[in-house]
């Protein structure tokens, strides 16, 4: 088991060295020169040349791409062109505002989406199986972004329950940082208060980016579990008195869990890499509208930063999801 | 009073097309001891005659017409379900066709065959041999020993550590001797097996066939051996009944019915049993093809096929009669014998 994890963690860096590396050659081959764009459109030929030596930028390709590797390895994951900061700073600061946002959509997501799937397997074609058809068609279908703004309408406009946006108020002392994530650290410290305001904050951003895989996993969860339903064991356990909860709870539901694993699994990444739209209605600071103000500057080193982060935490959430799956179903146990 | 009691049980099955008449008059009286043979062709209401006993039949699509089931004198298709529950695994033990496809593959043996013996063992403390008033772990301990003993009374060898194995770990044999240990281990009067071993090798069918003679022989339990497989009747089974097309049409001691088969679907059975004494080209198959049940034939449901055919066989449904004891027919053509025997 242990060889297998090790086996699974050492082959996550030839993916991170091709992902890498594609990532540096879209970066540099797109057209415009982001040194330009830096410089202003005033700036003389001898200006753009220092910039351009200051960031390395004046070397062949391929040796900016070794000096971005080793530097990737040693923590050095290169500056910003425009605001001259470490990447690995502004990450440390932002990867854990949007992972605390996407986990806590999962969270939700799974929290509701797995009992309702199996809800509606079990009143199959009568009214709690039609209700979750409808809401999660619906939640499927609506565009992030615009259920954000109904929610910000709805919930911080006229009810005025909600703040609009952002991730915590200026006028509040927010928790000493330890892990990024708001409402860890505000349990770390004690701070009952701060961890209240950051609920707050947290609620309706989460709940926009939870729908959709909320829907996805009450769509999985009910097929696979009509699915189990209809095994043979299912009908052994109850010829042999097994109560419908125990079968239902215990036997039914770890087999019905495997396929929504995967989903849940892809769903990690995916959440990860479309947060920019939600970041952007909540004004939350977190990755996407770090990567996307990157991007529209062609500030290449923050976007090949952010990639290679995503990348990777995609990559480790599979790889958690191959080792649930062995605890799920024995037979693929890894020896 | 009578182990289990059918009388009169029709079932109809409701599709797309219409309703299908499944069951139609099904009687059916097992006694403690009695080794029930039920064969016929596929699709002929064996299985669901032996789900319907343990009310395992969907409604709907399922509908039971009239009839009555009886279990002791107690009427199981009127019971509630959580009686049917209270039965099931401990007064009525089944067993099914595919072992491969019968036990939970993301669960230990051991744990199924213990909530097995925990849920029997909640309607009878005996069982697990603990009082009434034992902890939960007290009683989950004794239901893993109970469960280590039966796995070894079946012939599984090393039953303590194989107990924690996962069913993919055993051959598909041994999974039916961990199947068998379940259904037996809440000591159920009835025991219904639905093709037990037709998914088995032939080496390893007659072992199973042979375990579970012995240990209905040891517990006097009356079973229902659901299966197309005529040898397995003639040797383990003490009685048989054929089916066709929702009806027991011949039924009776194996003997009887075996030496003297009245009916004219049961003669053609008997005679499509390959032998090694036959020559290449003597088998003989029953032309024609099981009817349709959503619009069945008038009278009696295998007047199409039947090379004795008359016209009063379309007229209606002929009456079970005795043309022996033991032995009932349901055909015009036994009527003659009957009343030559009375």
């Amino acid at each position: 088991m242990l060889t297998y994890i090790l086996r699974r963690i050492v082959l996550i860096i030839p993916v991170l060295i091709g992902l890498s590396l594609l990532v540096f050659a879209i970066a540099r081959l797109l057209p415009g020169d982001p040194i330009q764009l830096a410089a202003g459109p005033n700036a003389s030929p001898a200006e753009i040349a220092d910039l351009a030596r200051e960031f390395g930028l004046d070397k062949p390709l391929p040796v900016q791409y070794w000096n971005y590797v080793t530097g990737l390895v040693t923590g050095d994951w290169g500056q910003s062109i425009f605001t001259r900061r470490a990447v690995a700073e502004d990450l440390k600061v932002y990867l854990p505002a949007t992972l605390e946002l996407v986990f806590t959509a999962m969270f939700l997501a799974i929290l509701i989406g797995i009992p309702a799937g199996l809800t509606a397997a079990v009143y199959r074609n009568r009214w709690p199986d039609y209700m979750s058809r409808v809401v999660s068609l619906g939640a499927i279908s609506m565009p992030r972004f615009f259920l954000g703004l109904l929610l910000q309408i709805g919930f911080a406009m006229w009810l005025g329950w909600l703040p609009l946006g952002g991730r915590f108020p200026l006028t509040e002392d927010p928790p000493a940082f330890v892990t990024g994530f708001l409402t860890i650290d505000s349990l770390i410290s004690g701070d009952l208060r701060a961890f209240g305001i950051t609920l707050q904050y947290l609620a309706l951003p989460a709940f926009a980016m939870c729908l959709s895989p909320l829907a996805t996993i009450t769509r999985m969860m009910r097929a696979s579990t009509i699915e189990i339903l209809q095994q043979d064991y299912v009908l052994t356990e109850r010829a042999l008195g097994l109560s419908s909860r125990l079968i239902l709870f215990k036997y039914v539901l770890r087999n019905a869990m495997s396929a929504t694993l995967t989903v849940i699994g892809l769903y990690v990444g995916w959440l990860l890499g479309g947060t920019v739209l939600v970041e952007t209605v909540f004004d939350w600071p977190g990755l996407g509208l770090y990567a996307t103000k990157a991007i529209v500057t062609q500030d290449f080193m923050p976007v090949i930063g952010v990639t290679i982060v995503i990348g990777g935490i995609f990559i480790i959430s599979n790889l958690i999801v191959d080792l649930l799956y062995g605890i799920l179903n024995p037979k693929v146990r890894y020896e | 009073m009578a182990l289990l009691e059918i009388r009169d049980l029709h079932l109809g099955m409701r599709s797309f097309e219409g309703e299908a008449h499944v069951l139609n008059g099904i009687h059916l009286t097992v006694e403690r001891g009695e080794i029930w043979g039920i064969v016929g062709e596929t699709g002929c209401g064996k299985s669901l005659t032996g789900l319907s006993i343990s009310r395992l039949v969907s409604t709907p699509p399922g509908r039971y017409i009239t009839g009555s089931i009886s279990l002791e004198g107690r009427n199981l298709l009127t019971a509630s379900e959580p009686e049917m529950q209270s039965l099931r695994g401990r007064r009525i033990g089944m067993i099914f066709q595919d072992p491969t496809t019968n036990l939970n593959p993301a669960f230990r043996v051991g744990e199924q065959i213990v909530d097995v013996a925990l849920h029997a063992g909640g309607l009878d403390p005996s069982i697990l041999g603990v009082g009434a008033k034992a902890s939960r772990s007290e009683r989950k301990k004794a239901a893993r020993n109970l469960a280590i003993d039966m796995l070894a009374k079946v012939g599984i060898p090393k039953a303590g550590e194989r107990i924690d194995d996962y069913p993919h770990q055993f051959s598909g044999g041994m999974r039916q001797r961990v199947l068998i240990a379940m259904a037996l281990i809440g000591r159920p009067d009835l025991l219904i097996a639905d093709e037990p071993t037709t998914a088995l090798d032939v080496s390893v069918q007659a072992q199973i066939l042979r375990l579970l003679y012995d240990l209905v022989q040891e517990h006097q339990l009356g079973v229902l051996l659901i299966t197309h497989n005529l040898g397995v009747v003639a040797q383990i089974c003490t009685h048989v009944a054929v089916m066709y097309a929702g009806n027991i049409i011949e039924s009776g001691s194996v003997r009887e019915v075996f030496k003297n088969p009245n009916h004219p679907y049961t003669t053609g059975l008997l005679a499509s049993v390959p032998t090694a004494k036959m020559k290449r080209g003597e088998l003989q198959g029953l032309p024609g093809s099981v009817p349709n049940l959503l619009a069945p034939p008038p009278g009696c449901r295998f007047a199409p096929r039947c090379a004795a055919v008359q016209p009063r066989c379309t007229a209606a449904i002929p009456p079970s009669v005795a043309v022996a004891a033991h032995h009932e027919v349901a055909c015009v053509l036994a009527e003659p014998h009957a009343s030559a025997a009375a």
